[in-house]
């Protein structure tokens, strides 16, 4: 079940806002299409992210994805387990497998965001 | 839009839940259970692929073994009857038309066995140049189904349902049998580096075949496997894919398939280009690549030493069985150096990889 706290977007992935951090990830039907997870590029502490644009990659055995910022801001902690072990954001992407932490001084690109009831509703007209 | 074309399997597929996608032209399986549990399944079990989407060319008259030799780059003479051969068939410039199986009846009849993607192509060439012998030929890919059942339990899962004695097939030949009661052609043949059989059968026996086949190797954990493993399996054993390791830019010689050109035989399309090249040097050559820094090299990304480009990749992806990310490069032939480091570009950043042996894995091991 995709968590309701979280926000969402149409690259199917999630940010999880406590305070100014906010933890970027993969939802759970990203890492179902994409498929087992084998490889896992993603920024360095410090590095500034920008909102709409690519942070990183996520590979499947099949396919390259980028994964895109939901809001500006520095990178304050990588998760390094998920470079070792990709599989996480397969076995658990809103636990163990989340991205990066951001710390972020505006917030308000989060409002164009959706909310769990707004992706699953995305997500049953996509599969159409 | 073109029509996406679909096995008679397709069903099984659906019903499976399986990932499909569009393949040459044809909707198929990507993916069931997911593509490194079916990796690992066909290395130590068996799997179970539905390749129908494969194209067959039935090739007779009295003059079917001289065209055959024409037509392909590896000598069809020397092969005895209920024997296979693989080979590549060139062009005149010794660019690769495809790469296919040949599978001799007789020195009147062959039955040739090629990529889904190529069909058309390959036919289209084929007759033309058929023109000038005593030989019919015909595209019958619509009147087979193709099932492959790979790993090293493929035997004894299959002898249960045939009364064909399957340890007498050597590896490449082909006998006709029975299988569930199913006439159906058997060949130890096969796309993964493992054990196994391509079976062909009439394509209103495929569905009935593919569940008899699965349920009798439930017992072992046989399983549908998609082509998301069949090309990790087939990249690990150095099994060449048409527009990867091979094409009309890319000669068999650079691809590391001179074994199966014979440049000793008189006359074959491409065999002036071929010799020239021996003789003067293969340009480029096919080698293994190991990721060093951490990155997967994927097909057509840059390969470079010294900031200098040297070539592409041809396929790369993680590998299931070393549990490392290798790839497949052309380079030239002269920095094709076991042991040297050269610089894969992903997505614009030098990432190093070291040249390795190619065949990256062997059955036995």
């Amino acid at each position: 079940m995709n968590p309701v706290e979280l926000k969402y977007n149409k690259e199917h992935e999630y940010a999880r806002v406590e305070g100014n951090i906010v933890t970027f990830g993969i939802t759970d039907h990203a890492q179902e299409s994409l498929g087992d997870v084998v490889f896992v590029e993603l920024p360095e502490e410090g590095v500034t992210v920008t909102v709409g644009k690519s942070y990183g990659t996520v590979e499947s055995v099949k396919a390259v994805s980028d994964i895109y910022a939901s809001v500006s801001g520095k990178v304050v902690e990588v998760n390094t387990q998920v470079m070792d072990s990709p599989d996480l954001l397969n076995s658990d992407p809103y636990g163990e497998g989340w991205l990066v932490k951001v710390e972020v001084e505006d917030l308000s690109p989060l409002d164009n965001m959706m909310s769990v009831a707004e992706y699953e509703t995305y997500l049953a007209q996509e599969e159409h | 839009m073109v029509e996406v074309k679909r096995t008679p399997l397709y069903e099984e597929h659906t019903a499976a839940k399986a990932k499909l996608i569009d393949f040459g032209g044809w909707e198929m399986p990507v993916q069931y259970a997911g593509v490194i549990e079916e990796h690992h399944a066909v290395r130590t079990k068996a799997g179970l692929f539905d390749v129908s989407h494969m194209g067959e060319i039935d090739v007779r008259g009295t003059e079917a073994l001289a065209f055959v030799q024409m037509l392909i780059t590896n000598d069809a003479s020397k092969l005895e009857d209920g024997k296979i051969l693989y080979s590549p068939m060139c062009y005149p410039n010794g660019g690769v038309v495809d790469d296919l199986l040949v599978y001799r009846y007789n020195e009147n009849r062959f039955f040739l066995v090629v990529n889904a993607s190529n069909v058309d192509k390959d036919y289209a060439w084929i007759v033309e140049q058929a023109e000038k012998f005593n030989v019919s030929v015909e595209n019958v890919s619509e009147q087979y189904a193709q099932l492959a059942l790979q790993g090293p339990l493929s035997e004894t899962i299959l002898q249960r349902i045939t009364n064909t004695d399957l340890a007498q097939i050597k590896y490449y030949g082909f006998v006709h049998g029975e299988i569930d009661g199913t006439p159906c052609l058997i060949s130890r043949t096969g796309y993964t580096g493992e054990d196994g059989f391509e079976i062909y059968v009439s394509p209103e026996y495929g569905r009935k075949l593919w569940r008899k086949i699965l349920e009798t190797g439930a017992p072992e954990g046989v399983q549908p496997i998609g082509l998301g493993a069949r090309d990790t399996l087939r990249f690990e054993a150095r099994l060449p894919l048409y527009g990867h390791e091979l094409g009309a830019e890319i000669s068999p010689l650079e691809a590391g398939l001179g074994i199966f050109v014979k440049l000793d035989k008189e006359r074959f399309i491409g065999r002036e280009v071929l010799l020239a090249q021996k003789e003067n040097g293969i340009p480029r050559k096919l080698v293994g690549l190991e990721m060093i820094e951490r990155g997967i090299a994927r097909s057509h990304y840059p390969l470079q030493k010294n900031g200098q480009e040297i070539g592409f990749v041809t396929s790369g992806s993680f590998s299931p069985t070393l549990n490392k990310n290798i790839a497949l490069g052309l380079i030239r032939s002269d920095l094709a150096i076991q042991g040297e480091t050269i610089d894969v570009i992903i997505r614009e950043k030098a990432v190093k990889a070291k040249i390795i042996p190619s065949l990256f894995y062997k059955r036995g091991n």
